[in-house]
């Protein structure tokens, strides 16, 4: 009897997630509220959950489970045009994140420390890019493109195409200020008694920045930058914009497929770029969890 | 070693926009001085202390450290250190990483650092706590981690901006007396800021009372105590109680006022006062007497008939508010000399009583 009680206590401790109905009665609000949880998880990760199952049927339109494969894993590697996609997709994110950290966390930091003129101004256009509709993000970057193409021409007389570059630049328009945000919310935590600790023992600024400063903020310029990768893999209508002849992108050749049908090998390139994706998103959080 | 002061603040002032901080504050700091500045929030004294260790240029006036003018000197080229009220130590470095952070930044070689940064760890007794984490150790450890990391660099100076703020009352006046004992034995001149008055009455071989920018008074703990110059200090340390009236008679260095009642009242002037000008008695509960009326005697400076009206019994005292008129009430504070229960040994509220004060026990100051 006197050993009940705590195994009683860590019985309800491991099915915490469950309502307790111990406690009290069970009422009608603890169950409606279970169920709209169940429903709103289902709905959220339901066709995901499908996506990844289909990507291992042997059905050959990836509707119907027949059997498990992973046929559709080896014939999506072996296919050439899809790995060029998957590999300038992956260029493009590259390159777009290291340019837009740099300059996301030199931006968040003069927004963050300094006062200067039209500080207001910047700090009301840096969100642009976040709240407008993408597809306007994109014909802008497309018309912008086209007029800086245009004046290249007349200047130089060269004729420049839309290509990898064009994708990269746009990238780096949007992900600056994903950078930017989230560099910002970690500088706001940042003490700047540390600094002024560190000058006061001897540092100069350059050694109080390289010593305190980004060690303390890096967990958030990691994090940005994962986001900007994350935002940069898995991006469309910028890249099908500002994407030229013979320069795919792995979303665009995706969408392409599909337009002529529906295959589990489709299933397969999304579960994977799913996976890239989590796993990038569960990194970012735990490295800003660390702090 | 060094000639004249430790530190020299000459007319030094600090603008904020169009508030004066600081506002003409000079000061001379001695070598080897325990000196706090103290004061209530906003009054200039952390600003003072900033502008001391760099963080903050003056915008008028003189700062020199050892005769050198530091005005517009870096914080990283200033022969001081500072213990941050909040400690600032880097989260990111072990509790050792700390402490030699100075040292590495002067380019001490790597040998002589190690044996310095155990020195600064066994004087603040943290020995075994070299590799901890600053998060792992409590807050009167972190206290300690920051003093080992201000003093390990011997500094000319060392300041500390109310380093005992965040602690607990017990652990306060342990680290109060381990304080002032560090000092004593590295010999470093330390300037503290604090706004706790008994705090800086402990510590501090001087203190200097600021209050909306400037310096009021700069003497030792029993000059700011029982010599205030002005109503500020006077209510600012310890407890007071203000009586005023208007300049009667002035002598040498007593003065007496008169109430509006009537009252004529003696006491002590720090400060030469004019006749006919309004005046405050200042007089601690501590310095009055209660008599009963018919022990009153003529050698006391004033006799003031009161009704007892309270009586508060906390232990080693008994504290009593009497009633001089309809518009104010005194405290009284009576040490219990006496060991009994019986009731009647106390006075009793409604009782008829004089407060009887010889005139040095009272002070006569003006604004």
């Amino acid at each position: 009897m006197i050993e009940a009680q705590p195994q009683n206590k860590r019985a309800q401790r491991a099915a915490s997630w469950w309502p307790r109905f111990n406690s009290g009665a069970l009422t009608w609000g603890r169950l409606t509220l279970t169920l709209h949880a169940f429903l709103m998880y289902l709905f959220l990760y339901g066709p995901i959950f499908v996506l990844v199952v289909f990507s291992f049927t042997r059905d050959e339109f990836g509707v119907r489970w027949t059997g498990f494969t992973l046929e559709w894993y080896v014939r999506m590697f072996a296919n050439d045009r899809l790995m060029g996609a998957a590999g300038n997709t992956l260029y493009v994110a590259f390159v777009s994140t290291v340019v837009s950290t740099i300059f996301g966390t030199l931006l968040a930091l003069a927004m963050e420390r300094h006062r200067f003129r039209g500080r207001t101004g910047v700090d009301a256009v840096i969100y642009l890019p976040v709240v407008i509709p993408e597809i306007a993000m994109a014909v802008s970057l497309l018309a912008f493109s086209a007029l800086v193409l245009e004046f290249i021409r007349v200047v130089t007389g060269e004729v420049v195409r839309r290509s990898l570059v064009t994708v990269i630049i746009g990238h780096i328009a949007f992900s600056i200020s994903f950078v930017t945000i989230v560099v910002r919310a970690s500088l706001k935590h940042f003490d700047r008694r540390l600094e002024e600790a560190a000058r006061d023992l001897g540092a100069n600024s350059w050694q109080t920045f390289w010593r305190i400063t980004f060690p303390m903020i890096l967990p958030g310029i990691l994090g940005g930058a994962l986001l900007a990768f994350t935002l940069s893999l898995d991006n469309f209508i910028i890249s099908l914009f500002l994407s030229g002849p013979g320069t795919s992108l792995l979303p665009v050749e995706v969408y392409n497929k599909v337009r002529r049908a529906v295959t589990p090998e489709i299933n397969a390139i999304s579960t994977l770029m799913l996976a890239v994706s989590i796993t990038l998103v569960v990194l970012s959080q735990l490295v800003q969890r660390r702090r | 070693m060094h000639k004249g002061y430790a530190i020299e603040l000459a007319n030094v002032v600090k603008r904020f926009g169009e508030v004066a901080a600081v506002d003409h504050v000079t000061l001379q700091i001695h070598d080897g001085e325990f000196f706090s500045l103290l004061g209530p929030s906003g009054c200039g004294k952390t600003t003072t202390l900033r502008m001391i260790a760099g963080f903050e240029y003056p915008s008028g006036g003189e700062l020199m450290i050892h005769g050198r003018p530091m005005a517009t000197v870096p914080p990283h080229h200033r022969p001081v250190n500072t213990v941050f009220q909040s400690y600032a130590l880097f989260p990111h470095m072990t509790v050792a990483q700390n402490v030699a952070f100075g040292l590495k930044m002067k380019r001490v070689p790597r040998a002589e650092l190690g044996a310095r940064v155990q020195a600064a760890l066994d004087m603040v007794r943290l020995a075994g706590f070299a590799e901890r984490y600053p998060r792992q150790m409590s807050g009167g450890q972190q206290q300690r981690v920051a003093l080992a990391r201000a003093l390990v660099n011997q500094p000319e100076v060392l300041l500390l901006d109310e380093p005992l703020g965040a602690l607990d009352q017990k652990l306060r006046k342990e680290m109060q007396l381990e304080l002032k004992s560090l000092q004593h034995r590295v010999g470093i001149t330390f300037i503290f800021v604090t706004h706790d008055q008994e705090e800086a009455l402990t510590m501090s071989d001087r203190i200097a009372v600021m209050n909306q920018g400037k310096v009021l008074q700069v003497g030792t703990p029993t000059e700011i105590y029982e010599r205030p110059t002005c109503k500020f200090v006077a209510d600012f340390i310890g407890e007071t109680n203000f009586i005023e009236g208007t300049v009667v008679e002035q002598s040498d260095e007593y003065a007496t006022i008169q109430t509006p009642d009537g009252l004529q009242l003696r006491g002590y002037t720090p400060r030469p006062v004019n006749l006919g000008e309004a005046a405050t008695l200042s007089l601690r509960p501590e310095k009055a007497r209660l008599v009963l009326p018919s022990h009153a005697r003529p050698e006391d400076a004033f006799t003031m008939p009161v009704h007892v009206e309270m009586i508060t019994y906390i232990g080693s005292d008994t504290r009593i508010t009497v009633r001089l008129n309809e518009r104010r009430t005194l405290d009284v504070w009576e040490q219990n000399t006496l060991s009994t229960l019986d009731r009647n040994a106390y006075w009793q509220p409604g009782e008829a009583a004089v407060l009887v004060c010889p005139p040095a026990n009272a002070l006569v100051l003006t604004e």
